[in-house]
């Protein structure tokens, strides 16, 4: 479904700040995969992330989304394909727009907009439906601006904006991370819940080891630029996070220094 | 006096689509254009040539929007492809309008007195209707007599084909891609990654601004009866005072009521200048500064209400403490420092 081959990405190329950010990189997801991607700050993983949905275009490589090269997609275009959820709640909806604005903007994503009238009354019986999984009693609250609601329930309503219309790759940029932990843990439930309804091939980002191991068939570790471990589903089942660790120390010879990664 | 006022409601109802124009790309887009000082003139160069040369009036005020729509889209290409800042690539495009408009008049005023225009159609349909002096004989009637306007056509007529432009405007932006350049001034990020063109979003969003404009700019010129090029000098102040003041007394809290409330600060602009003007030591010239002491008020005055209301509210709140707390102030002040200390 999603393969990234032989990505070379490099930041500030000449200069005294030159850096490598994705260093050859291959990754191969299958249809249904849902992979989490770890590693301390600065080993790449958002540039990753960009470069599938096509915020960066690579250096050198290919991205190949369904079958199809997107390498050189615009971004928009690209989106036709991609879910997409941000770390910042406030990034993923239009504050000063209702819900259901916002959702008929999300349902627009694999098609093409026209002069149809956004939000009609099937759509809105539609999004009614939709909002209810949340269990937010957000449903009751479709003429509501975005703006009023609270980060977690904004998180979910970015969420399933991504999803419901079941992109072909769903991207999680350490969704949870800016949310406090009852949040947090809630939106893991519904990223499962969600994930696991539509079967979305889904690569997600986190610095929460145990959500890491926790969500998820595959675990990859990321350092400068590498994919240094991929964990498969046999061995995941069994996985610790201390196991993680000594894993990271073996391969680099380091201590993970990143105290938000130790941490939780 | 009612004559004055007439004459404020009539022209403010025709600069209403013009501040509806500035509402698309300050309000909608977050986009402070000042393109429009240029695109108000074009539009009126472009319809007083065309009529002055024998095109129907109404063609000609129709070439003035597509004007109008071919300018501001030039700015939103200089501001998302050439990544010029939005102040700059408005300035940029003001600046070069005002040759544009030039070229286009040959001079820098074109006279349409004595020219058929849109206007004077309409005031011949609305005698012959025999509406001025259904209107006139009612304003007899109520004792105002004395000074009667000489059409009730163009009001009316300019009422109708505003409202007609506000709802149009309005079910645009319920529309999927209307909703989508709303996002786009909302967020950009988020619309983008719903596979929106946030940079053809943009584009079309000034274009419709400066067509509505450059359409306000073409009916002015054919009110007043010349097009001149220093006609649109200031005119973004104006439209955004119109945006501002509208927004503050009838409020914004959806799109339909907005672009209500715009309409509604233009005609009020209109009637305060008029006012401002019947003050014996002020000038036509000194218009632009009342302008824009009106839009300085209408910004600084509901910061000042709102710190005043605020003040007031923690006054009572601390009131209520101190009666709560029966015991003197020093003995408060004892335990503050005792907390400090610890």
């Amino acid at each position: 479904m999603l393969h990234l081959n032989q990505i070379h990405k490099i930041f500030n190329e000449g200069t005294p700040d030159e850096k490598i950010a994705l260093d050859w990189t291959n990754l191969q997801l299958k249809e249904g995969d849902f992979v989490t991607v770890i590693g301390s700050n600065g080993a790449g993983k958002s540039t990753l992330m960009n470069v599938i949905s096509g915020v960066l275009i690579p250096d050198a490589g290919s991205v190949n989304i369904a079958g199809k090269d997107v390498t050189f997609l615009p971004e928009h275009k690209r989106a036709k394909l991609i879910g997409r959820v941000f770390q910042d709640p406030m990034a993923g909806t239009a504050p000063n727009m209702t819900i259901e604005e916002n959702l008929a903007m999300a349902y627009s994503r694999n098609k093409t907009r026209t002069l149809r009238r956004g939000v009609t009354k099937n759509r809105k019986d539609y999004f009614r439906e939709v909002l209810q999984s949340l269990n937010l009693g957000l449903e009751n609250r479709l003429s509501a601006k975005v703006g009023l609601l609270s980060g977690g329930e904004r998180q979910a309503l970015s969420l399933l904006m991504a999803t419901f219309t079941e992109p072909k790759i769903l991207l999680l940029d350490e969704h949870t991370a800016a949310l406090d932990p009852a949040r947090a843990e809630l939106i893991t439930n519904l990223t499962k819940e969600i994930v696991e309804k539509y079967n979305l091939t889904t690569l997600m980002v986190t610095h929460n080891m145990q959500q890491a191991l926790d969500l998820g068939n595959r675990l990859i570790m990321m350092d400068k630029g590498q994919i240094i471990l991929e964990v498969n589903e046999q061995e995941k089942a069994n996985l610790t996070i201390d196991q993680l660790l000594n894993e990271f120390q073996r391969i680099r010879g380091a201590k993970m220094t990143n105290d938000r990664a130790l941490l939780s | 006096m009612f004559t004055a006022l007439f004459g404020a409601f009539e022209s403010g109802i025709i600069y209403a689509i013009m501040a509806i124009g500035v509402y698309l790309s300050f309000r909608i887009l977050d986009f402070p254009d000042l393109t429009v000082d240029g695109s108000f003139v074009t539009g009126a160069a472009v319809s007083a040539i065309l009529i002055t040369n024998g095109v129907n009036p109404f063609i000609a005020t129709l070439f003035a929007l597509v004007a109008g729509f071919i300018a501001g889209s030039i700015t939103g290409l200089l501001h998302t492809v050439g990544k010029i800042n939005a102040l700059l690539a408005g300035i940029l495009m003001m600046i070069a309008l005002y040759s544009v408009n030039l070229r286009i008049m040959g001079k820098s005023n074109v006279s349409l007195l004595n020219i058929d225009t849109t206007f004077t159609n309409v005031s011949d349909i609305s005698a012959s209707l025999g509406l001025d002096s259904l209107f006139n004989s009612m304003l007899t009637a109520f004792g105002l007599g004395d000074s009667l306007p000489k059409t009730w056509g163009i009001l009316l007529f300019m009422i109708v084909v505003t409202l007609v432009i506000k709802f149009l405007i309005d079910l645009f932006l319920r529309t999927e891609i209307g909703l989508a350049v709303r996002a786009t001034g909302d967020n950009k990020k988020m619309i983008s990654s719903f596979s929106a063109n946030t940079n053809l979003m943009t584009i079309l969003g000034l274009g419709l601004s400066n067509a509505l404009v450059a359409f306000s700019g073409s009916l002015i010129a054919q009110q007043g009866g010349f097009a001149d090029v220093g006609m649109g000098i200031g005119m973004i102040v104006i439209g955004l005072a119109s945006v501002i003041i509208g927004e503050a007394l009838f409020g914004a809290k959806t799109i339909a009521r907005a672009t209500l409330a715009v309409i509604g600060g233009a005609i009020i602009y209109r009637i305060v200048v008029s006012l401002a003007l019947r003050v014996e030591f002020l000038q036509p010239g000194d218009m632009k500064l009342i302008t824009a002491i009106i839009v300085i008020i209408a910004l600084v005055l509901p910061k000042i209400l709102e710190g005043t209301k605020e003040k007031s509210r923690r006054a009572k709140r601390q009131q209520l403490v101190r009666m709560k707390n029966v015991p003197s102030e020093s003995e408060g002040e004892a335990s503050a420092t005792l907390k400090s200390n610890s």
